[in-house]
């Protein structure tokens, strides 16, 4: 025992330095170059930018940077139509997810496996994208906000329904027995029993569809297109293709920086819940 | 507005079905067993009615499309039969598509597998520092697709900063075309897209790492197993549903991908690097939207072929364990 003890710190002293020499500088190079560039590229005017590199501005013209991509990228007004699109979606998603989850995982036959088997499919099935827009054409539905929040809820209801049948099947059915021998409703044991209990898997299917929904553009292409009900990144492509050639590069960074910043801070505030909503819910 | 509508709607048929409920309850008290209608079927309609308008019906449709010359030139619509499949197979779009596609999904699974693992490892420990690190390698995470290959696109183009940066290491002049050549350019992108996501890999398989029973590690320590012996006979085996996990929302992601491929390359060069989603989006974007969807039921069936057999397999391999 004693050997040990007296052994191990003595090995483990090089290791000691070694991990965070080797986390500093894997970091270092590979976030750290990225993010500098980005940085240092908004900063510049579009002569230095031009050429994107390391190098520290010659001169600085941040304000005047970030205030043109901020009118020109139509930064708020992408914003309110991310947020309109995907906070509606990701409701719909968590709530009519929770209800079906909910008798999937309760009711037993071949009909709720046949159907479960069915609303789960989307998990590994891509997206039909070309026939949703004639689909959303048909349905007056094209280029609506309310056609890209049911496209983005059929897309992202299979992951939520998978996660919480799975955890549904896990909690003990005695509660909701309790509640229905007090006289509960279904209505009511949904909502006072089930919906709190999953709280954990709303947490991570909120922030898997965030990530997805949230920096998606290939189908908010297809079905908002341009025009005054752009996302976010929508925005971006259009600043980067406003001009031939992408030569606007110090325009591009800062709406990247600003695009990017509620996400981080979001994440920052919130980091220990979202580590463990994404964690919990992956690896049952 | 009209999603603040049907949320109303909804509300509404719910209050009308809880005084529903509230009557049958007061009634079935008195009369029948109320084991009947626990988890009444309602509950599961709106989701599958809007699954089935916004998600199935569009696949289905996607097997009718394809046959059609549905397209921007007029408004008839009319069966054509295969020409559409024909054009896509004899143009070679087709052939190249699916071996530009399949290789993407390879190459980002492995690496954004390998990236995460090797992160997770890195950062196994649960110190101040080791967290504030993981939290730095999942800001690209964080960041937008398309704004992801924007910095690739300026840190690897000919003139951009990672040239110079080796022009100036090495002493003379470098230009490496990364993003332009027709080999190679692949692998450029699906790395970017690996440290893109390694970062949501890095915290799954920390968590398989933490989950892990403290007994076997201890008995293999005791046989004098080190770090490595220890790793792949022992550690590895029981990260299996991590590494499932893992490897299919990498494979399913990477399917779908376009948002890095078409800021960093556009498809290019030569269409070297032109996955499913780019060829259907350019195709698309010239109002053949009957050849787009035939290019999306090749996909379709691409998946269901490949990536059907590939879960069950690893999900098999982790019940085995």
């Amino acid at each position: 025992m004693t050997t040990v003890t007296a052994f191990t710190p003595a090995h483990r002293r090089p290791l000691r330095w070694v991990q965070p020499l080797v986390v500093l500088i894997v970091a270092g190079v590979t976030i750290g170059i990225p993010l500098w560039l980005v940085a240092v590229t908004s900063f510049k005017p579009q002569a230095e930018a031009i050429k994107p590199n390391l190098s520290l501005p010659h001169h600085v013209q941040a304000a005047a940077n970030y205030k043109q991509s901020f009118d020109e990228g139509k930064i708020v007004q992408g914003f309110v139509n991310s947020l309109l699109v995907v906070a509606p979606s990701v409701v719909l998603v968590l709530l009519l997810g929770a209800g079906a989850a909910w008798v999937f995982a309760r009711r037993k036959g071949r009909l709720v496996n046949t159907l479960y088997a069915l609303s789960i499919s989307g998990l590994l099935l891509p997206p039909a994208v070309i026939t949703i827009v004639m689909e959303l054409r048909q349905l007056g539905l094209a280029g609506t906000r309310p056609g890209m929040i049911g496209v983005y809820a059929g897309m992202y209801l299979s992951t939520s329904i998978f996660f919480m049948t799975g955890f549904i099947r896990a909690l003990p059915e005695e509660l909701e027995e309790a509640a229905r021998m007090d006289g509960a409703g279904p209505v009511r044991v949904f909502f006072r029993i089930i919906l709190p209990l999953l709280r954990p898997v709303i947490a991570t299917a909120t922030i898997m569809v965030m990530l997805y929904a949230w920096s998606d553009i290939f189908y908010a292409f297809f079905v908002l297109g341009g025009g005054d009900k752009a996302t976010l990144p929508l925005n971006l492509y259009q600043v980067a293709n406003a001009q031939l050639y992408l030569n606007n590069w110090h325009l591009i960074f800062a709406y990247v920086v600003m695009m990017s910043l509620p996400m981080v801070l979001v994440f920052v505030i919130a980091q220990r819940r979202i580590v463990s909503g994404i964690t919990s819910g992956a690896v049952k | 507005m009209v999603d603040t509508a049907t949320m109303d709607a909804i509300d509404a048929t719910r209050a009308k079905d809880r005084a529903q409920d509230d009557g049958q309850e007061r009634k079935s008290r008195r009369t029948r067993p109320r084991s009947k209608a626990n988890q009444p079927w309602w509950f599961a309609l709106p989701a599958l009615a809007v699954f089935g308008v916004f998600f199935l019906l569009p696949n289905l449709l996607n097997f009718v499309y394809p046959f059609t010359d549905w397209s921007a030139f007029h408004s008839q619509i009319g069966f054509v039969g295969l020409s559409n499949f024909s054009t896509i197979l004899h143009d070679g779009s087709m052939a190249r598509d699916i071996r530009i596609t399949l290789e993407y999904a390879v190459l980002v699974a492995v690496f954004q597998n390998g990236f995460g693992l090797a992160l997770a490892l890195l950062l196994e420990r649960d110190t101040r520092f080791n967290r504030f690190f993981r939290a730095v390698f999942f800001l690209p995470v964080l960041i937008s697709a398309l704004a992801v290959g924007y910095i690739f696109r300026a840190l690897l183009a000919q003139d951009g900063a990672l040239n110079s940066v080796l022009s100036s290491l090495a002493g003379h002049h470098v230009d490496t075309p990364w993003l332009g050549s027709t080999t190679w350019t692949l692998v450029v992108v699906t790395l970017i897209h690996g440290w893109k996501w390694m970062g949501l890999a890095m915290l799954i398989y920390l968590a398989g790492l933490k989950s892990m029973p403290g007994d076997v590690l201890e008995a293999a320590r005791i046989d004098g197993a080190g770090w490595w012996r220890t790793f792949w006979s022992v550690r590895f085996p029981l990260l299996a549903p991590a590494v499932t996990f893992n490897v299919t929302t990498a494979l399913i992601g990477s399917m779908n991908t376009f948002d890095i491929v078409q800021a960093t390359t556009g498809g290019g060069p030569g269409s070297e690097t032109e996955v499913f989603n780019i060829y259907m989006f350019r195709i698309f974007g010239q109002g053949l939207y009957a050849q787009a969807s035939a290019m999306s039921l090749v996909l379709f069936l691409i998946v269901v072929v490949l990536a059907v057999p590939v879960i069950v397999g690893l999900r098999r391999r982790e019940n085995n364990q």
